[in-house]
């Protein structure tokens, strides 16, 4: 990108509720069923039909506004925005307009200098979703399925304080984690329960108004984020540069070939025609319910991070990667305080082989073969030297497959270092008296040669020899 | 007496006798639908066999001294409420064939106190009309003259009630659409306070306008079902959690002390002269009964018939979206596209009233208009609430004419929808203060019926059929029965 042009982006994010039920009927809103099987009534919008809110997602908005430093409106409206498509079954959304439920967050992100970076968060409204068209294996005709209809939804709209893709990514994990740290969403992008919608636009460094943005929609990969922003931003760059103006408009992105085009203009010359909808009530917020859902918030993942570092004494990095799920921030204090071991040691298994591990066998850490205390087991035996740290990867490899505990491994395979002053010295005398050449030539002043002889010893005992007291008796006989 | 001769009390209190059954009150009733029903046009369904059925259970259950308190007891229901297993029209080619999956809250409820169902009767489309002319299936006649409109839209309703085909009927008022027809048929109608019954089940018009309620021959008989139907309904949440009392018990109380408060502007030009005495006549009989006349102001009277036509449509074009060809209701055949199902089958669907009214609530929501028109109505909304707030400062009960008009011809006002909408002066404006409202029968002016209009503060349901009821034990206006179905 040239130097000469300053990009501008705004987020809007939906994050799918995890509730049980609907966001104004009873259906359940699991994912997966067979198409209009968790479609009610209500959902059909059947004649005569009501919707009634679930409470649940009050509760759930009010966490998210309170995480994000936000104001909770003590009285928020829901409004029908009314448009046609057969996936609506209503032929409105209900969502909130004029009056969302949370306003004026905040969050901080990394820039590209390390510094922290302040992003506002515009609103967060409360919406249902729409159900799906599906337009595959059908002759001539679309079918729809309604299962989706009426899931609570909630879009989080950003100013537009983003600077670059990078900043995007980092502002939308960052939310990405926080809903998942608030456990009101799965977060889960291949089904759908967190996606986004991106307004970039570019302007000339040091111009106060903003250019013609284009808006991206229905971004459900983070890696798709990235390319359709970085692709957009080409294209505005492009246009602007040959003299063209950029129009305003919704584009959608396609990953196959790596490029944004329009949607149809149809599509988008909709008028709303927003109003409260009358069939429910104001959304009224007391001081003592935001009060009460404060308590219930856990600890967020800046300050775990912080206090990761400051308790456990860890990498800056380190503690950024543990925090940036819960479940595996979970997992590593958990871990941590069962072993003997220095807090970063653990961290580093965790980061290191344990997430090797699962990423191999595309596990996430709620499902992992290695439990956090025996995981803190077999750190605690390279602590107190039972294992080396190359022996303890064997035995890591043999819990991962369902070895058992690090001591049950050690046991079985016999892998206990040796730590017998008397064992250990008669493999070196062995060795020395094997290698006459080569003791001669360490004494003539090829130090480099020690790697040579503990490599030997190693070898004599099957690695179990303890290393470092293998080199200090080395180094004292062929000194001598 | 004749069992279709007997209010509601009155058959309760024979079956309680054990002088008849129910099935004898439910054959009674059929023959009479069946002999007059068609004339009418009151009905689109008749439930014959469902309705015998329901009535031997019900003779059943008295004999197992079981069953609630309307046990046995026949009503017809609006084909606006749905109806489990029934056809559910609301008046509209767009639903002729739709059958309910469910129950509405207010069918639920009277069928768990025992009510016997006859049928569903015939209204204008979706609600939408003040002569019962918009209806799919034709118009519904008035039993006071057959060339008349009953008016509407609870015409059918009304007409089934004023000609003794049944004893009482659900109907729903968004603007005058109980009350309206029960004046111009000489039947008690009922109007309650917005969220005292529940809406569930009940096809949408205008969400903050529409209610439910009866059109019955007393305003005893009224008191009787409005116990049964009022009451929280999670299922709507607009529907209001405050104490049900006893109507009934309520009713014998006096009206000595009850202010009753006469609208200076009720009486302006607009209003037919010999309607007006009739309404004067009334008034002085509250007095004798007790009560003390003060004239109060509701000074945005002639605002309310505008605001209404920006506010009802306005909801009424959302709330139509659903029909949409899609997943029930009338679809055209081969649509060529998306665009082309949806044109044809609201095209096909819905009757010109009902577009005239889409049409007018699309624009006033439009980017542009909105301002103009739908915020505006709803500050004006607003002020003609407090009106009625300040009068039952002084007041207890407001009293009127409930039309200017006795009936008028069928085809009179429909080439006219402006004339035709000013019909509901006097009603809407209960509706958009969302307060408890009702028309009983007060005189006859050539022949053709006159009610008088009540109106309450919030939750006032109980002195307006105390009232309605006193001024019934003093004058037999609402026992008059047309020649021709006695």
């Amino acid at each position: 990108m040239s130097a000469d042009w300053e990009v501008v982006i705004g987020l809007e994010i939906h994050t799918q509720l995890a509730t049980q039920s609907k966001i104004f009927s009873g259906a359940s809103t699991a994912y997966g069923a067979e198409p209009n099987t968790q479609a009610c009534l209500v959902d059909l919008a059947y004649p005569g039909v009501l919707p009634v809110l679930n409470k649940e997602v009050i509760r759930m908005a009010a966490m998210f506004g309170i995480a994000v430093n936000a104001t909770i409106s003590p009285r928020s409206i829901f409004a029908r925005k009314n448009y046609f498509y057969p996936d609506l079954p209503k032929g409105y959304q209900i969502s909130q307009y004029e009056l969302p439920i949370v306003e004026h967050g905040e969050l901080f992100i990394k820039d590209a200098g390390g510094n922290d970076k302040r992003i506002g968060i515009t609103r967060a409204h409360l919406e249902e979703d729409a159900g799906k068209s599906i337009h595959e294996g059908l002759d001539r005709s679309s079918g729809i399925d309604l299962n989706r209809a009426g899931t609570p939804l909630l879009e989080i709209v950003s100013e537009p304080d983003l600077r670059s893709a990078r900043e995007a990514i980092a502002y939308m994990r960052k939310i990405h984690t926080i809903v998942r740290y608030l456990g009101i969403s799965d977060g889960n992008m291949q089904e759908g329960s967190f996606r986004c919608d991106a307004n970039v636009s570019v302007r000339p460094v040091g111009q106060k108004e903003l250019g013609t943005r284009s808006e991206l929609k229905n971004l459900n990969s983070f890696r798709f984020i990235e390319k359709a922003i970085n692709f957009e931003i080409e294209r505005q760059i492009d246009i602007i540069e040959d003299g063209g103006k950029v129009a305003q408009e919704t584009r959608l992105y396609d990953s196959d070939k790596d490029e944004t085009r329009p949607m149809r203009s149809k599509e988008e010359a909709n008028d709303y025609r927003y109003f409260p909808d009358p069939d429910l009530l104001p959304v009224e917020i007391s001081a003592a319910f935001v009060d009460a859902v404060r308590k219930t918030l856990p600890e967020l993942p800046d300050a775990k991070q912080q206090r990761f570092e400051a308790e456990h004494g860890l990498k800056a990095d380190d503690a950024g990667i543990l925090t940036a799920s819960r479940a595996l921030a979970d997992y590593f204090e958990s871990a941590a305080s069962a072993s003997d071991a220095q807090a970063q040691t653990v961290a580093n298994w965790v980061i290191g082989d344990l997430s090797g591990a699962l990423n191999k066998d595309g596990l996430d850490i709620e499902a992992s073969r290695i439990s956090a205390a025996d995981l803190a087991g077999l750190v605690n035996r390279i602590n107190d030297n039972t294992i080396s740290g190359k022996i303890a990867k064997e035995v890591f490899e043999a819990m991962w497959a369902g070895g058992g505990t690090a001591d049950a491994v050690i046991e079985s395979r016999g892998l206990k270092q040796i730590t017998d002053e008397a064992a250990i010295e008669a493999v070196v005398d062995k060795v020395i008296a094997a290698n006459p050449q080569q003791v001669a030539d360490y004494k003539g002043g090829k130090d480099k040669l020690i790697g040579f002889f503990v490599g030997q010893v190693m070898k004599e005992t099957q690695g179990k020899a303890n290393p470092g007291q293998v080199n200090k008796m080395l180094k004292g006989k062929l000194s001598s | 007496m004749a069992l279709h001769e007997q209010t509601l009390t009155e058959l309760k209190a024979g079956l309680d006798r054990g002088d008849f059954t129910a099935v004898d009150i439910t054959q009674a009733l059929l023959d009479r639908i069946a002999a007059h029903g068609k004339d009418l046009n009151a009905f689109i369904t008749v439930m014959g066999e469902t309705a015998l059925a329901n009535a031997g259970q019900a003779d059943k259950a008295r004999a197992a001294d079981q069953g609630g308190v309307l046990n046995g007891l026949p009503i017809v229901h609006k084909d606006i409420f749905c109806l489990r297993d029934v056809l559910t029209t609301c008046g509209s080619r767009m639903l002729k064939d739709f059958v309910s999956p469910y129950d509405a809250t207010v069918v639920e409820r009277l069928a768990g106190a025992g009510a016997v169902v006859l049928g569903k009767t015939n209204m204008d489309e979706f609600a939408m009309g003040s002569s019962n002319e918009t209806s799919f299936f034709g118009p519904v006649k008035n039993p006071w003259g057959l060339e008349y409109s009953p008016g509407g839209s609870s015409g059918g309703s009304a007409a089934s009630v004023a000609a003794r085909l049944s004893p009482a009927a659900t109907g729903t008022d968004t603007g005058g659409s109980i009350r309206q027809p029960a004046a111009l048929t000489n039947t008690v109608g009922f109007k309650p306070t917005y969220g005292r019954v529940s809406r569930y089940g009940m096809v949408a018009f205008a969400s903050s306008l529409d209610q439910a309620g009866v059109i019955t021959r007393s305003a005893e008989d009224a008191a009787l079902l409005l116990g049964v139907m009022a009451g929280f309904d999670e299922r709507d949440s607009t529907s209001i959690d405050h104490p049900v009392p006893d109507y009934v018990a309520g009713l014998g109380e006096s009206l000595d002390g009850l202010r009753v408060g006469v609208v200076r502007q009720h009486f302006d030009a607009g209003l037919d002269e010999a309607t007006g005495k009739a309404v004067r006549d009334a008034l002085a009989v509250l007095e004798a009964r007790g009560a003390t006349l003060t004239e109060v102001d509701l000074p945005n009277l002639d605002y309310c018939v505008p605001t209404y036509y920006v506010v009802a449509p306005a909801e009424c074009s959302s709330n139509m979206s659903r029909f949409d060809g899609v997943r029930f209701g009338h679809r055209a055949e081969d649509p060529k596209d998306l665009l082309d199902l949806y044109c044809r089958s609201r095209g096909e669907g819905f009757g010109a009233e009902v577009k005239r009214r889409i049409m007018t609530g699309t624009y006033v929501l439009s980017a542009g208009y909105y301002d103009a028109y739908y915020l505006q109505a709803q500050k004006v909304r607003q002020l003609i609430s407090e009106d009625f707030k300040k009068a039952f400062e002084k007041v207890d009960v407001i009293a009127g004419p409930t039309t200017p008009t006795p009936a008028f011809k069928l085809g009179a006002k429909t080439d006219d929808p402006i004339t035709m909408y000013l019909n509901d002066i006097y009603t809407i404006g209960a509706n958009l203060a969302g307060l408890p409202a009702m028309s009983t029968p007060c005189g006859m002016v050539n022949d053709f019926p006159v009610g008088l209009h009540l109106v309450g503060p919030h939750w006032a349901e109980a002195s307006l059929l105390r009232t309605a009821h006193q001024y019934q034990t003093q004058t037999d206006w609402h026992t008059r029965c047309p020649e021709a179905y006695r």
